[in-house]
C-alpha cells in the first residue's frame, strides 16, 4: 500500500549542487542586489542626462587605473572558477590553489580602488557627482569586502577538511556570489568609464 | 544523530496515532522556557507573532486616525499643534503601509505556506525568525522617535528638499530613513524565504498549477519585493548621507529633488500590489470554501495575479503626474495604469461567478471575503480615475486621493485579512471564532468603513487638499468632515469587536474539528491547531482540492494523506523539483537556535548607534552582530551539511 | 466670497471657468458617471448572486453540503473583460484628446507670471517688457478674463504644489526647476486655491487667490501695482522700515527686504499670511503682534512692539494702498 506513495530511488540527504536551498536563496539575493546597483546606476544618469557633460568635476575619468584593475578583478572570477572545478573533480590542491588566487587578485583590486579614491580631486561631499561616484564604487567595494571574506570562510573550510566528498555547495555558492560581484563592476565601470564617451 | 549519509531512498508509511506523530513531536517541539520562546523558529509560531504585531501597529494606526478624525471634525480646531498632527499623519501612513500591511500578511502566509504545500516548515527557518526579530526591531525602532516626539514627520512618502536637514533639521527623518533600510532587511529575507519555499519545498505531485492562489499572491509579493525593495532602501540611505554627512544627491543646489520621487514611487508602486496580491489570493482560497465549489478560472487568476505585478513596475510616474514631465511620458503611464486594470477585472469576475456558480453559506468570513469584492472594485475605479494624467492634476493631493488608497488598503487588505482570521483562526488556535458576534463585527465594521470613507471622495471633489492639520470654515466641508469622523468612529468600534471576538472565543470558543468548514486546502487535513511538525507523513498531490477529490468526483489520481514519506531521522522535510513538485532531495532542517535574535538585536543596536552617531555603540552591535553569526553557522559536526554564507542560511 | 461661482464650495473643480479646465472637468465627470456605474452593476452582481444562490439552511454542517464542479464559468471572466477592455479604451482615448486640448495655448499670452512658492505664501512677479513694467506682490493674483496667462513656476525652499480648481490643475513648484502652466478665466470673480503639496507645519494656512477682471479693470489694478507707493514721513514708515524692512519690500520706502511678501500695496489684498487673516486693521494689528498664535510655525516672528508703535505701523500700512 504504502509501497504506491513513492517509486523513486534514493535522494541525495541535505544540500546538494543547485537543489540545495543555500544555492536558490543566493539567486535571491543576487537578484535584489542587482536591482540595488541598478538602482545605484539609475540614479547617476538621472542626474547625468539632467545635467549635461558639464556635471562631471572629470570630463572624462581616466581608465589608467581602472582599466587594468577591471583585467585583475576578471582574473579572480576566472580563478575561482578553476578552483571550483577542481573540487568537482575531487583535485583538493586546485580547490585550495584556486581559491587564495582569487582572493589575492581581489585583494588587489581593493588596493588599486582604494588609491583611485585617494588620487581623485574630489570627494563625497563635493558635489552630486562625487556623492554618487563614491557611493557606487563605495558600495561595489563593500560587496568585494564581503565576497572575499565568504572565499576566506570557504577557503578556511576547504584547508580544515570540512567538506563532504562531492558535495561542494558552499563553495559554488561563494564563487556565483563572486562572480556576480565582478559582472558588477563591469557595470560599475561601463557607467563612469565609458558612458561619459557615449554621452558626450 | 545517526551517521551522515551522502542519500537513502526515504521510507514510506502509513500514519497512526502512535507512530510516528509522538516522534515526531519529540524532534520537532521546541525547549520549554524562555530560550525555547527566544530560539523558536517553528513558521506556526513566527507567524502568529507577524500576525499579533500587525495587529498591534493596526491598532496603533488607528488610534493615531481617530486622533486626527477628532482634530479634523470641524473648521478650526485646535486640540493638536501642526507639529503634532504632522507626526501622527506621518506615523499613521508609516505604521499601516509598513508596519501593519504587509507584515500581516507576511504572517498569515508564514503560518499557512508550509502547510497548504504540505511541507514540514520554510525552506529557511532561522531566517524567517530573523525576519520577525528585524521587523520587530524596525517596528520599535520607529515608534521610539515617535514617542520622543522625534518620530518622522515628512509624510510616508517623505518628499525632499522638506525631509532634507536645511528645512527638518530634527532627527525625526533620520529615525524614519534608518527605520526602513532596517525594515527593509526584514522584508527581504523573507521574500527570499517565501521564494525559495515556494519553488523547493512543496509536497510531491503538488505543481505548480496546484498551489493555491494564496501562495501565487505572497510568491507575486515577494518577487516584487525583492526587486523593489532596494530602491527605498538606498533612497533612504542616500537620504541619511545628505542629511548627516554633508552629500549632494537630493538637494536643490547639487542634486535632483525629483530623483526622490522616482526612487521612491519605483519602489512604492509595486508595493501597493504587493500588499494587496496575498490578500486577494486569501479571497481567492476562502471564497471557494464557503461557495462549496472551486474558484472559477484558477489559471486566469493565477496568471492574472503575476501580471498585475508586471504591470505594477510600470507605472510609478502616476504619482508624478503634476511634477511638470512631458505630455508624451504622462500619456504613456496613464496608458500602464489603466491597463493594469485588465488583470484586477479577471480577478473580480473570477470571484463574481464562484458566488453564482457556488451555494454560498454566509458565513462572516464569507460576508468579509463577498464584500471585499465591492470595496476593490470602488478602489479601483477612483484608481482609474486617477490614472488618467489630466484628471490626476485635479484629484491628486485632494481626499479624493485619500478616499482611494484606503478602499485599496482597508478594502484588499484589512477586509481581507479580517475574513481571513475568521477563515483561519480554528486553524491557528483549535477554537471557532462566535459567529453571531462576528455578524455584528461585520456590520459594525462596513457599516463605519463606507459612512467613513466613502464621503472622502467628496471632500476630495469639493477641494479639499490632503494633510492640512485644519481647514477654515466656509469652504463646504464641515458636514462631509464631520460625518467621516463619525464614520470612523464607527469603524473603530467594528475593529474593537473584532478583538473582543478573539479574546473572548481564545478561552470559551467551540472546539474546532481539524476541517471545520470542510475546506479542501492542505492545512485542513491536519490537526487544528497543527503540531509542530505539521503532517506526520508528507503527503502526496493529485490535485488542486486533495480534500474535495471524492465529491468533486474527478476521475484519476486520488491525493494520499493519511500514508506517505516518513522522514524522521532529525528535522526533515523532502524537497521537490521547481515546476513539477517531483521528490529531489532530503532537507535537513536546522534546529532551534537564539542566533536570530541575537543578530536582530546586533542590527537594532548598530542602527540606534548610527542615529545617534553614537559610533561606540554601532560597533557594540556590530560585534553582537558578527557573534550571531558566527553562533548561527558554527558547524554543528564536521560531516554535516557545511555551514553557508551569512546571506542565506 | 463676491464670487461668480459656486458659493457653497469655492474649492470644487466639478465646475470650472476656463478653456485650462473645462475639458478636464468634462471628463472628470465622464470617468465618475463611469465609475459609479460599473460599482453599481459589480455591487448588484455580487449582492443578487449571494442572495439567490444563497445556501438557506441556517448553520449548515459542512460536511453534509454539496461540492460543485470545477470546470465552467470561464464565460464570466471573458464577457467582463470585453467590457472592462472597451471602457480602458474609451478613457484613454478621451485621455490623450484632452491633453492635446488643454497643452500650451498658442501665440503670446496675455500676461506671464513667475509664482514662487514659498514656506508658507505666494510670491507673484509680474514680468513686463522692461524692468520697471515688471512688479511684484504676494497670494492674491489679478488677471484679465478671456486671456491665456502664462505661469512659471519655482519653488523657493521645498515643493510647494499651485493649484486653482475652478481655473487649472496642480503644477508643482519645484525649487531648483521651473514648470510651466497656464489658466484662462472666462468669468470675472475670485477663484481661490491652495498648495496641495505638503510643505511643512503651516502647509494648511497656504491659499491663493485669483482675482479674474474684465481687462480694463484689470489694466486698472496693473496701473497701480506698478506705482510705488510713497507716503509721507511719519513715526510708523520710520518704525517700519527698522523692525520690519529687513524682511519686506515697499517699494519707494527705503524697506527693501526680501525675505517676506512685497507689501507695496498692502492694503489692495483682501487676506493676509496667504488667506490666513483678513486684511482688517484688527487683523493686521492681530498678525503683526502675535503672528505665531495665527499661523504656528510661520516665519514671521513677533515683532515686540509696545501698542502706540503697533497703532503707528498699523497706520502706515493703511496708506498702502
Amino acid at each position: 500500500m504504502a509501497e504506491a506513495i513513492y517509486n523513486g530511488g534514493p535522494l541525495p540527504v541535505g544540500a546538494k549542487g543547485h537543489n540545495s536551498t543555500g544555492w536558490w536563496g543566493m539567486l535571491c539575493l543576487i537578484a535584489t542586489e542587482s536591482c540595488l546597483f541598478a538602482y545605484l546606476l539609475f540614479s547617476y544618469f538621472y542626474i547625468a542626462i539632467q545635467r549635461g557633460p558639464a556635471w562631471s568635476p572629470e570630463p572624462q575619468p581616466s581608465i589608467l587605473l581602472a582599466g587594468p584593475n577591471t583585467v585583475i578583478l576578471l582574473s579572480s572570477s576566472v580563478a575561482a572558477w578553476w578552483g571550483e572545478g577542481g573540487s568537482k573533480r575531487g583535485e583538493r590542491g586546485r580547490q585550495i590553489a584556486g581559491l587564495a588566487v582569487a582572493i589575492l587578485l581581489g585583494a588587489i583590486f581593493l588596493a588599486v580602488q582604494i588609491f583611485e579614491w585617494r588620487a581623485k580631486s574630489f570627494g563625497p561631499t563635493s558635489g552630486s557627482y562625487g556623492s554618487l561616484y563614491f557611493t557606487i564604487t563605495g558600495f561595489h567595494m563593500a560587496h568585494v569586502i564581503v565576497g572575499l571574506l565568504i572565499l576566506s570562510v570557504v577557503l578556511a573550510w576547504t584547508l580544515l577538511g570540512y567538506f563532504r566528498p562531492r558535495r561542494h555547495e558552499p563553495l559554488s555558492i561563494a564563487i556565483v556570489y563572486w562572480h556576480f560581484v565582478d559582472v558588477v563592476w563591469l557595470a560599475v565601470f561601463s557607467t563612469f568609464y565609458i558612458s561619459p564617451l557615449l554621452m558626450r | 544523530m545517526s551517521a551522515w549519509e551522502d542519500a537513502r531512498t526515504p521510507e514510506t508509511t502509513r500514519a497512526t496515532k502512535a507512530f510516528p506523530g509522538p516522534r515526531l513531536q519529540e524532534i520537532w517541539e521546541r525547549e520549554p522556557g524562555l530560550k525555547g520562546w527566544f530560539a523558536d523558529v517553528d513558521h506556526k509560531e513566527i507567524g502568529k507573532r507577524y500576525i499579533v504585531t500587525a495587529f498591534v501597529f493596526l491598532l496603533l494606526g488607528g488610534i493615531e486616525a481617530m486622533v486626527m478624525r477628532l482634530q479634523l471634525s470641524g473648521p478650526n480646531r485646535t486640540l493638536l499643534t501642526p507639529e503634532q498632527y504632522d507626526q501622527l499623519f506621518t506615523m499613521h501612513g508609516v505604521s499601516m503601509i509598513f508596519l501593519y500591511a504587509s507584515p500581516v500578511l507576511s504572517g498569515f502566509s508564514n503560518f499557512l505556506w508550509p502547510l497548504l504545500l504540505g511541507s514540514r516548515d520554510m525552506a529557511f527557518p532561522r531566517l524567517n525568525a530573523l525576519s520577525y526579530w528585524v521587523y520587530l526591531a524596525a517596528g520599535l525602532f520607529l515608534y521610539a522617535g515617535f514617542v520622543v516626539g522625534q518620530g518622522p514627520d515628512a509624510g510616508w512618502f517623505n518628499y525632499v528638499p522638506y525631509a532634507g536637514r536645511a528645512y527638518n533639521p530634527g532627527v525625526n527623518i533620520d529615525v524614519y530613513a534608518l527605520g526602513l533600510i532596517l525594515l527593509g532587511i526584514s522584508t527581504t529575507v523573507g521574500a527570499a524565504n517565501f521564494v525559495v519555499t515556494f519553488l523547493r519545498m512543496r509536497a510531491p505531485g503538488m505543481s505548480i498549477n496546484r498551489v493555491p492562489i494564496l501562495t501565487w499572491g505572497t510568491l507575486t509579493a515577494s518577487v516584487a519585493n525583492l526587486l523593489a525593495v532596494p530602491s527605498v532602501s538606498l533612497a533612504f540611505f542616500l537620504l541619511w548621507l545628505d542629511r548627516q554627512f554633508g552629500f549632494h544627491v537630493f538637494d536643490t543646489g547639487q542634486g535632483q529633488p525629483l530623483l526622490w520621487q522616482h526612487l521612491f514611487w519605483m519602489f512604492g508602486h509595486p508595493w501597493v500590489y504587493a500588499i494587496v496580491l496575498p490578500a486577494m489570493g486569501m479571497v481567492s482560497d476562502g471564497l471557494p470554501t464557503f461557495c462549496r465549489r472551486p474558484l472559477v478560472g484558477y489559471a486566469p487568476v493565477a496568471l492574472s495575479t503575476v501580471a498585475t505585478m508586471a504591470l505594477g513596475f510600470g507605472v510609478w510616474v502616476h504619482h508624478m503626474f503634476a511634477t511638470g514631465l512631458p505630455d508624451i511620458s504622462l500619456s504613456f503611464f496613464s496608458g500602464a495604469s489603466l491597463i493594469i486594470t485588465i488583470p484586477s477585472a479577471v480577478a473580480v469576475f473570477a470571484w463574481i461567478a464562484t458566488i453564482w456558480l457556488g451555494r454560498p453559506v454566509i458565513t462572516t468570513a464569507f460576508l468579509f471575503f463577498a464584500s471585499m469584492i465591492v470595496l476593490f472594485v470602488i478602489g479601483g475605479v477612483s484608481g482609474v480615475m486617477t490614472a488618467s494624467a489630466p484628471v490626476d492634476w485635479q484629484l491628486t493631493d485632494t481626499y479624493f486621493v485619500v478616499a482611494h488608497l484606503h478602499y485599496v488598503l482597508i478594502g484588499i487588505n484589512v477586509f481581507p485579512v479580517v475574513g481571513a482570521a475568521y477563515y483561519w483562526f480554528p486553524k491557528f488556535t483549535g477554537r471557532m471564532l462566535n459567529e453571531r458576534l462576528g455578524k455584528w463585527n461585520f456590520w459594525t465594521m462596513f457599516a463605519g468603513f463606507n459612512l467613513g470613507f466613502f464621503p472622502m471622495h467628496l471632500l476630495g471633489l469639493m477641494g479639499m487638499p490632503r494633510r492640512v492639520y485644519t481647514y477654515p470654515a466656509g469652504m463646504g466641508w464641515d458636514t462631509t468632515n464631520l460625518i467621516v469622523s463619525l464614520g470612523s468612529a464607527l469603524f473603530a468600534i467594528g475593529v474593537g469587536l473584532l478583538i473582543v471576538n478573539i479574546v473572548v472565543s481564545l478561552r470559551r470558543g467551540a472546539i474546532a474539528s481539524d476541517n471545520p468548514w470542510d475546506a479542501p486546502t492542505l492545512e485542513w487535513a491536519t490537526a487544528s491547531p497543527p503540531p509542530p511538525y505539521n503532517f506526520a507523513v508528507i503527503p502526496t498531490i493529485a490535485s488542486r482540492h486533495p480534500l474535495w477529490e471524492d465529491r468533486l468526483d474527478e476521475s484519476g489520481a486520488r491525493s494520499r494523506l493519511d500514508a506517505g514519506l516518513l522522514l524522521d531521522r532529525g528535522r526533515e522535510t523532502i524537497g521537490t523539483s521547481a515546476l513539477d513538485g517531483e521528490p529531489n532531495l532530503i532537507l535537513e532542517m536546522p534546529a532551534d537556535s537564539l542566533a536570530p535574535a541575537a543578530l536582530a538585536l546586533g542590527l537594532a543596536l548598530l542602527f540606534s548607534g548610527a542615529l545617534l552617531k553614537a559610533w561606540w555603540l554601532a560597533g557594540a552591535g556590530g560585534a553582537v552582530c558578527g557573534g550571531a553569526l558566527l553562533l548561527w553557522f558554527w558547524p554543528r559536526r564536521v560531516h554535516a551539511d557545511m555551514p553557508q554564507e551569512p546571506e542565506h542560511g | 466670497m463676491g464670487a461668480a461661482f459656486s458659493l457653497a464650495w469655492p474649492m470644487t473643480y466639478l465646475k470650472t471657468y476656463g478653456p485650462r479646465a473645462n475639458p478636464i472637468t468634462g471628463l472628470t465627470w465622464g470617468l465618475m458617471d463611469l465609475s459609479l456605474a460599473v460599482i453599481a452593476i459589480i455591487t448588484v452582481l455580487v449582492v443578487a448572486g449571494v442572495w439567490v444562490r444563497r445556501e438557506r439552511r441556517s448553520r449548515p454542517v459542512f460536511a453534509d453540503l454539496l461540492v460543485g464542479r470545477e470546470a465552467g464559468g470561464l464565460r464570466w471572466i471573458w464577457i467582463g473583460l470585453g467590457l472592462t477592455i472597451v471602457a480602458l479604451v474609451a478613457s484613454l482615448a478621451w485621455t490623450v484628446a484632452v491633453m492635446a486640448a488643454v497643452g500650451m495655448p498658442g501665440g503670446q499670452p496675455a500676461l506671464t507670471l513667475e509664482i514662487t512658492g514659498h514656506q508658507w505664501w505666494w510670491e507673484v512677479r509680474y514680468v513686463g517688457a522692461t524692468p520697471n513694467q515688471t512688479f511684484v506682490t504676494a497670494n492674491e493674483i489679478h488677471v484679465p478674463t478671456g486671456r491665456p496667462v502664462l505661469v512659471k513656476l519655482n519653488g523657493a525652499d521645498v515643493i510647494h504644489s499651485f493649484w486653482i480648481p475652478a481655473l487649472a490643475g496642480k503644477t508643482d513648484a519645484i525649487p531648483g526647476r521651473t514648470n510651466l502652466t497656464w489658466l484662462q478665466a472666462d468669468r470675472a470673480g475670485v477663484y481661490r486655491g491652495q498648495c496641495t503639496e505638503y510643505c511643512g507645519v503651516q502647509h494648511a494656512n497656504m491659499a491663493a487667490f485669483v482675482t479674474a477682471d474684465p481687462p480694463a479693470v484689470f489694466e486698472a489694478w496693473r496701473a497701480g501695482q506698478l506705482r510705488a507707493s510713497v507716503p509721507a514721513a511719519s513715526p510708523g514708515k520710520q518704525l517700519f522700515v527698522q523692525r520690519c524692512g529687513a524682511c519686506h519690500t515697499v517699494r519707494g520706502g527705503e524697506a527693501g527686504g526680501v525675505v517676506g511678501p512685497d507689501l507695496t500695496h498692502l492694503m489692495s489684498r483682501r487676506t493676509l499670511a496667504a488667506g490666513t487673516v483678513p486684511n482688517t486693521p484688527d487683523g493686521l494689528s492681530g498678525w503683526i503682534s502675535n503672528p505665531q498664535a495665527l499661523k504656528p510655525g510661520a516665519r514671521m516672528p513677533a515683532t515686540d512692539l509696545s501698542g502706540p508703535e503697533l497703532g503707528q505701523v498699523v497706520a502706515y500700512l493703511e496708506t498702502l494702498t
